[in-house]
């Protein structure tokens, strides 16, 4: 097996990738060798959406991600929503809602969320559901979780209005 | 192994034709889960083809529409494509979840060649060319002729998929899917049924159900003929026996997600259902 060597831009910060395994997934990347361990790993085969990551500008599964393909992007993790200490107001809603049980969903979600409110503020039921479909609860129902993005939506509201 | 990001056409021909057996990945939703898998260690050389500009996006070229081979599903979904392919962008939202969506690639489902590939039976109702380009040249597949088994297809080593050209829409289309949820479903069993107005035929494409998209030609034959083109209607026995040619064109398998009996019960169905959308039905 041959090494690689490359650089990842991930939460706005440049990271040395060295004597990678070529083969390594970005979620792999991210939670064994960046420290990183915000996105989960379940499924690794785009099922769960539990290691969703923001790629520029779309939510992709990080374990279908090939990481040494991911350089010259930014690449957004869980750990980057918000400044160190601080959170958005989707992690707020979460929180307020009582979404989280035992939250391995919990940060994919989040990052999908995120990204559906940045385009659209005031979603339906139907577009929060489609826009979740990817990322799968085993605990809450999803009846919190809907409830969460109506209060971050509004929340949102509030800020942009 | 080594991986290289293509920034080019050129450049990806120059490295697969020293490397004829380079694997491509392109969106990496089937590719990266074989890899997660552990079962590509032996893997030398992947070229990403994800970067390289002239596989990106459509456009319409007189009366053919020019799919780059790097299209995404959530770029055929968007409502300027499903304007001019309506049932390849019903095809694309059917596809896995929005995270799916926004990587994997039209090339990719044809490269993969599974016979539940969700846009294979709309590319093959829709006669749609794949273009193949290598070092040496290019050359052109019906998409029947490039899809030649389960998971097989015409690609030689050393060849790219470039692009898909298909005619642009004239008249109804629609696509369905059988699974047990909306989202994140591998098919169980679709189709699409494309309406030809100006030459007055409907083509079907079946798919999941056979190891490649199938083209039921009694079944297009009778609902061809039979459909009143000046009113826009068919009658209620036309639509019964074009459901049950359908169906008997299947030539399906019992797997763990379905049982070949309900796979040919569920294409009559679906060819029932999609030709009362495309005509209204006679009253009696």
């Amino acid at each position: 097996m041959t090494t690689n060597h490359y650089t990842l831009k991930v939460n706005g910060k440049e990271h040395q990738v060295a004597d990678a395994w070529a083969g390594e997934s970005l979620l792999w990347v991210l939670r064994e060798r960046l420290g990183l361990p915000g996105a989960k790993n379940a499924c690794e085969e785009g099922e769960c959406g539990s290691c969703s990551v923001r790629i520029d500008d779309e939510v992709v599964c990080g374990c279908l991600v090939l990481a040494a393909t991911a350089v010259d992007c930014e690449i957004t993790t869980i750990e980057g929503l918000a400044p160190e200490g601080e959170l958005v107001d989707v992690q707020e809603a979460f929180i307020e809602a009582g979404a989280v049980q035992c939250g391995f969903c919990t940060p994919g979600l989040l990052v999908t969320i995120d990204k559906l409110l940045e385009t659209n503020n005031q979603p339906d039921d139907l577009t929060v559901r489609e826009a979740i479909s990817g990322n799968l609860c085993r605990c809450t129902g999803y009846g919190r979780i809907l409830e969460a993005v109506n209060l971050a939506a509004a929340k949102r509201r509030e800020v942009t209005s | 192994m080594s991986v290289t990001i293509a920034r080019s056409l050129d450049q990806a021909l120059e490295i697969l034709s020293e490397r004829p057996d380079a694997l491509i990945l392109a969106g990496g939703t089937d590719l990266m889960v074989q890899i997660n898998r552990g079962s590509l260690n032996e893997l030398s050389t992947v070229i990403a083809v994800n970067r390289i500009p002239e596989l990106q996006g459509w456009k319409q070229q007189d009366d053919t529409l020019v799919l780059g081979a790097g299209l995404t599903y959530a770029e055929m979904e968007k409502s300027d494509f499903a304007a001019v392919a309506p049932a390849l962008a019903q095809a694309a939202r059917t596809v896995g979840s929005p995270q799916i969506r926004n990587a994997g690639t039209l090339g990719g489902n044809l490269g993969t060649a599974s016979p539940a590939g969700d846009t294979l039976p709309v590319l093959a109702a829709l006669d749609a060319v794949i273009c193949l380009r290598s070092a040496q040249g290019a050359r052109r597949l019906p998409i029947l002729e490039f899809i030649t088994g389960v998971k097989n297809n015409a690609r030689q080593p050393g060849e790219l998929i470039e692009e898909v050209h298909i005619p642009a829409a004239q008249g109804h289309q629609e696509f369905c899917k059988i699974g047990p949820r909306n989202a994140m479903v591998i098919s169980v069993a679709s189709l699409a049924l494309i309406v030809d107005q100006q030459n007055k035929k409907v083509r079907l494409g079946l798919g999941t159900v056979g190891p490649v998209p199938l083209r039921p030609a009694e079944a297009e034959e009778h609902l061809s003929t039979n459909v009143n083109w000046a009113a826009n209607t068919v009658s209620a026995a036309t639509l019964d026996q074009f459901s049950t040619l359908a169906a008997a064109a299947a030539r399906p398998i019992d797997d763990h997600r379905g049982t070949a009996a309900y796979r040919r019960h569920a294409i009559g169905v679906m060819a029932r259902r999609t030709a009362a959308r495309a005509f209204t039905e006679e009253t009696a």
